[in-house]
């Protein structure tokens, strides 16, 4: 029954064993990789575990709910913390070559496993006060990760992302002071059934704002997405893939969390705000993308426009909606990395980020025009990858809930996004090279430790399109215990109530 | 720099703040005290001694690298959260010793914890004030 410990244990067991193997960035490369695969494993696990239908709960420190801190795995929790372990396993064998030695001599393997830790305990934590907590732990780690190496455009990166970041942090705290306040308790369990019964809704209703706009931050929505292309272009592209891959998903797993499980009271209103919000994430993320040049941000704006996916299928809050957002979280976090980690061996063979000063790649690299091509068609959303089956998906919630307008607008978005890959593919691969091109190394590139989780997550990608049914599947049956609050409230609670 | 009275000073406030600090360690849980303060006073008495000598010497009586206190911390307290575990309780469970220790009283899990915390509040402290002197 403890299984649900694991994925926070491994992660401290591992900053302690790399803390120790301070001197030796060998050892700590190797102990990256172990720790990084028993992650994936024990989240494996416990996904194996809570297929079932099982909701895994264990009381820390035997104190029982709703007075001590819970953890909680439910499918989607479950899910989430699966994706974590095979963006872990396949970043860090990326670092082999990726992270050079003056940042694993600076620290950078403890930190990959704290950012781990604070990920994987804010997908598993019952109680609200602590998912804040989680929230520092994970934010503390990744301050350092993005300033870590002390280039220039890194600082000036760090500290926009910090200063939105503790903006955040602040509000999240504030919220959770007015709802402890309001409700009496923190156990969001508990909260699931004392906050229908508080009687004023106005004030509820305020309370879920705050939240939103908290976690608005995180996940970088409309209209406070802006510190993520400002920032996530500066570090090493391993680095940027991680991020990626987790923090702005523990900003929407969190939005998904509380409100499928804490603000129900007027879902007319708030879940239609945040439909809205993610129409105007899609658009905006898509449009800045387009005026962009450097592979990075134009890949940071589309982590901003996928975002708006996953909201529209909370906005929609219906089972089919929810299931489209956790088959699409699957989906966008493979595609996306697989994209920062092949601009990451682009850079490395042509010398450069800039599409402007690249090109020509695919006569002289097909291999890396295939290893380009499969996440980005799969991220405009073309059969059979598993983009495709995403939005087909997410279209289907929404025209079954009536949602025509933001069905159109997801559409067209999509049309916009290969426009945007296409770019990418005129500039970096098929236009001549240009004359003042830096000269290109083709050996630089074409090592196993960065070809490997580039490929592997494109193939991810295929493999969630062939298997686009049981995947469904077993998103739609997490989706299912989403809709059911109060099984989620009965398995924390047990006998208590 | 070469303050003769703080020099002094500091050679005999040196052990009194280190044994005041394990003292505060001891005591907290259910009084006031605890690794967290008990920690922050023992980092005092070495920037203390950093002070009134200088860092290289501070360094050198602490003898071990401020990281590795906040690497055995960090396994202290993980160690303290595991005992409960392993005899099939959750994780964290506080389990004490049935008889008091002479001078120290009742010890069990959470004053394991303690200690870890009060190595990692060291280790952290000594590690930033040190590298900071050292600029």
């Amino acid at each position: 029954m403890q299984t649900v410990l694991l994925p926070l244990l491994i992660p401290l067991v591992f900053i302690v064993l790399t803390l120790f193997a301070w001197n030796a960035p060998r050892l700590q490369r190797m102990l990256s990789l172990f720790g990084s695969s028993a992650l994936l494993l024990a989240a494996l696990s416990l996904l194996a575990q809570v297929q079932t239908g099982e909701i895994a709960v264990t009381q820390i420190g035997n104190w029982p709910a709703p007075y001590g801190i819970t953890l909680v795995a439910d499918l989607f929790s479950a899910i989430m913390l699966t994706i974590t372990g095979v963006v872990a396993v396949l970043v860090a064998i990326y670092s082999l070559e990726g992270i050079d030695e003056n940042r694993v001599a600076h620290g950078f393997y403890p930190l990959f496993f704290a950012l781990l830790m604070g990920v994987c305990g804010a997908f598993l934590t019952g109680d609200i006060f602590n998912l804040y907590v989680w929230f520092e732990v994970m934010l503390m780690a990744s301050f350092v990760l993005m300033a870590l190496g002390g280039e220039r455009a890194q600082l000036e990166g760090a500290i926009k992302y910090v200063i939105l970041n503790l903006t955040s942090s602040a509000l999240f705290l504030s919220a959770t002071g007015i709802l402890y306040s309001v409700a009496g308790t923190l156990n969001m369990a508990d909260l699931s059934i004392r906050l229908p019964e508080v009687n004023s809704p106005g004030l509820v209703t305020t309370i879920a704002m705050l939240y939103l706009v908290a976690f608005g931050i995180k996940a970088a929505i409309f209209p406070l997405f802006f510190w993520l292309p400002a920032s996530y272009h500066t570090p090493p592209v391993a680095v940027t893939a991680l991020f990626s891959g987790l923090l702005t998903k523990v900003g929407v797993y969190s939005l998904v969390r509380v409100f499928t499980l804490l603000f129900l009271t007027d879902v007319a209103f708030t879940h239609t705000v945040l439909l809205v919000l993610g129409g105007f994430t899609m658009v905006v993320g898509v449009l800045g993308a387009a005026a962009q040049y450097d592979m990075r941000r134009l890949l940071s704006f589309h982590i901003v426009s996928q975002i708006g996916y996953l909201l529209m299928g909370l906005g929609l809050y219906s089972r089919a909606g929810l299931a489209s957002t956790i088959f699409f979280m699957a989906h966008v976090i493979a595609a996306k990395a697989a994209l920062f980690l092949v601009a990451g061996i682009i850079r490395r063979v042509s010398g450069s980020f800039d599409l402007r000063r690249v090109g020509g790649l695919y006569r002289d690299q097909p291999w890396l025009a295939i290893l380009f091509l499969i996440p980005a068609l799969s991220l405009a959303g073309l059969p059979p990858l598993s983009g495709f089956f995403g939005k087909l998906a997410l279209v289907r919630a929404g025209l079954a809930q009536g949602q025509y307008a933001i069905v159109a607008v997801s559409l067209a978005v999509s049309l916009l996004t290969l426009f945007s890959m296409t770019k990418i593919w005129m500039e970096a691969f098929w236009k001549p090279i240009p004359e003042k091109a830096p000269s290109q190394n083709r050996e630089a590139g074409y090592k196993f430790s960065l070809v490997f989780p580039a490929l592997a997550m494109g193939l991810i990608s295929v493999v969630l399109g062939v298997l686009a049914q049981p995947v469904y599947g077993l998103a739609d049956q997490a989706a299912g215990v989403l809709m059911q609050p109060a099984l989620y409230a009965a398995a924390v609670l047990g006998g208590l109530r | 720099m070469g303050s003769i009275i703080l020099h002094l000073a500091a050679r005999y406030l040196m052990p009194l703040l280190l044994v005041f600090s394990v003292f505060l360690l001891i005591r907290g849980h259910n009084e006031i005290g605890g690794g967290f303060v008990g920690g922050l006073v023992a980092a005092a008495a070495f920037i203390l001694y950093a002070i009134a000598n200088n860092v290289q010497e501070a360094r050198r009586i602490l003898r071990v690298h401020p990281r590795a206190l906040i690497a055995s911390g960090l396994l202290v307290a993980l160690s303290s959260g595991l005992v409960g575990w392993l005899t099939g309780k959750p994780f964290m469970t506080g389990l004490w010793l049935k008889d008091p220790l002479p001078v120290i009283g009742k010890i069990g899990t959470p004053l394991m914890f303690d200690v870890g915390v009060y190595l990692v509040v060291v280790g952290v402290t000594l590690l930033i004030i040190f590298t900071l002197a050292e600029e």
